[in-house]
């Protein structure tokens, strides 16, 4: 890539931070140069946000119809899988698929709610209303 | 120092379990931040800038750590896309390049957070910048749609204010804070890769000659000669690149327009994505044969560097007609065809690139 075909599309990221691309100069040297952005990888990024909103759009449904838990949506939303969200929370794998019925997350204690709200960084009252506040 | 010594002084140190109160040597107090374009040699060629005198370089870093590589999982998947990587793993350019230039490497992991915060602090109160293995998804300064559960990014502590850790991650231009909660989280971040509260730095007091340089640069491209030839498995390496253009070909018939444009569109954000430098890395692996020449005269280094600056113009060429599908300008079967075959074309460069370098001596 030379200097000059160094792309300048405004993406996003343009606004915390340009980014370094190595490009040639004139005589064929490496140098470094700031980018603040390309429209192909712009528009890359756009399709997996996208795919996610999809994702989340079908998440909330599913809870809207009483076929799933909001942990569902917050699962999607935060785009976690169960085993990340294992992870973050501690609970089992299996567990969670347990409190992803809606029947079994009605009867969950605070504590545990509390260790999802801490997962998904937002306040307990917050899960069941699947209320987000940012 | 040959890297069998390195390896046995690595060894005791992190086999010391009196390990925290060993003597820290001094260290200047200064800490200056410098963007490059990918986060681990960007931390590699920084914190080696005081025993170095700055003479590693980020595409040094990333040579000499034998940076350069294609994986194509066919059975794992990241974020609803295919695992593609231009890189190898996390972690190895820090070790490989303090490996080969005879730096004894301080390098911990913690279960529990507390000690992992106490470590930091005694590394600072030490004159140490250290760096730190960290997750994105909860990384306060990185823009809300650069956040994924990736934990293998890296970034460098340099201080600390009051509540406030002192950051400077290569890839920002500027320097900037996190409190205590905010680099608990991140460090403790969970998922694949999680990094534990990762902490590295190299040791000081070492001087790095140009002796050592060249020797390093040897070391690195022989290294990366074999993880790009030398590899049986047939998705690694230029095989691998030749692999994956034959499954693109078949994307459309197997997945459906939709979903091959989303794993396009994946495929693109690992090759040009923060980090890359433009490319997938090529165009950094090519300064990095630049560099090298500066070191030992050999005209054929430049030659290989061209070959790397057209293959990363063509990978860049194949990004562009993956937007196009992603798109949805174009999507005939043709397109799809002709995507993969750039993908041989610069299987086929590379290929021929590392045979050559194979032969410099």
């Amino acid at each position: 890539m030379k200097k000059e075909e160094v792309p300048q599309d405004l993406s996003s990221l343009a606004k915390f931070t340009k980014e370094v691309c190595y490009a040639t100069d004139s005589s064929g040297k490496y140098i470094t140069e700031l980018s603040s952005g390309w429209d192909v990888k712009i528009k890359a990024l756009d399709v997996a946000w996208e795919d996610i909103k999809k994702r989340i759009e079908a998440a909330s449904e599913q809870v809207l119809n009483n076929n799933a838990s909001p942990l569902l949506f917050f699962m999607e939303y935060r785009l976690m899988d169960i085993s990340i969200l294992a992870e973050y929370t501690g609970f089992w794998k299996w567990q969670i698929k347990r409190h992803l019925k809606p029947g079994v997350f009605k009867n969950l204690s605070n504590e545990k709610l509390q260790k999802y709200a801490e997962a998904f960084n937002i306040k307990v009252e917050d899960i069941k209303s699947m209320t987000i506040n940012e | 120092m040959n890297s069998e010594k390195v390896n046995r002084i690595n060894k005791v140190i992190n086999d010391d379990p009196n390990y925290p109160n060993f003597q820290l040597p001094q260290f200047p107090k200064t800490f200056e931040h410098r963007q490059a374009a990918h986060c681990e040699s960007g931390v590699t060629s920084n914190l080696l800038k005081i025993s170095s005198g700055g003479k590693i370089t980020e595409p040094l870093a990333f040579g000499i750590g034998a940076g350069l590589f294609f994986i194509y999982f066919p059975f794992l998947k990241i974020n609803n896309g295919p695992a593609i990587a231009f890189r190898t793993l996390p972690g190895y350019i820090f070790n490989h390049t303090c490996k080969s230039l005879g730096i004894p490497v301080i390098r911990k992991k913690f279960r529990s957070k507390e000690r992992a915060e106490e470590f930091l602090k005694q590394c600072l109160a030490g004159g140490h910048p250290v760096g730190l293995q960290v997750g994105v998804y909860y990384l306060p300064y990185f823009p809300k749609e650069y956040r994924f559960h990736f934990n293998a990014h890296n970034l460098i502590v340099y201080g600390k204010q009051g509540d406030n850790y002192l950051i400077s991650d290569p890839v920002m231009e500027h320097t900037t804070t996190l409190d205590s909660y905010q680099l608990e989280r991140v460090r403790f971040a969970k998922g694949a890769l999680a990094p534990k509260g990762h902490i590295y730095y190299p040791e000081n007091g070492v001087a790095i000659t140009d002796e050592q340089i060249k020797h390093a640069i040897k070391n690195g491209i022989r290294k990366n000669v074999n993880s790009m030839l030398h590899i049986p498995i047939s998705f690694l390496g230029v095989k691998g690149i030749k692999n994956t253009g034959n499954k693109i070909k078949k994307w459309r018939d197997q997945l459906g327009l939709q979903k091959a444009g989303s794993y396009l569109a994946h495929m693109v954000r690992m090759q040009e994505e923060i980090g890359t430098g433009g490319g997938g890395f090529r165009f950094i692996y090519a300064a990095f044969l630049q560099e090298a020449h500066g070191y030992f005269k050999n005209e054929s280094l430049l030659k290989i560097s061209e070959t790397f600056t057209k293959t990363g113009d063509l990978w860049r060429t194949a990004a562009v007609q993956a937007a196009g599908i992603y798109k949805g300008r174009i999507g005939n079967q043709e397109d799809f065809n002709l995507m993969g075959d750039y993908l041989h074309e610069i299987s086929e460069l590379e290929k021929n690139a590392f045979l050559a370098l194979k032969k410099i001596k």
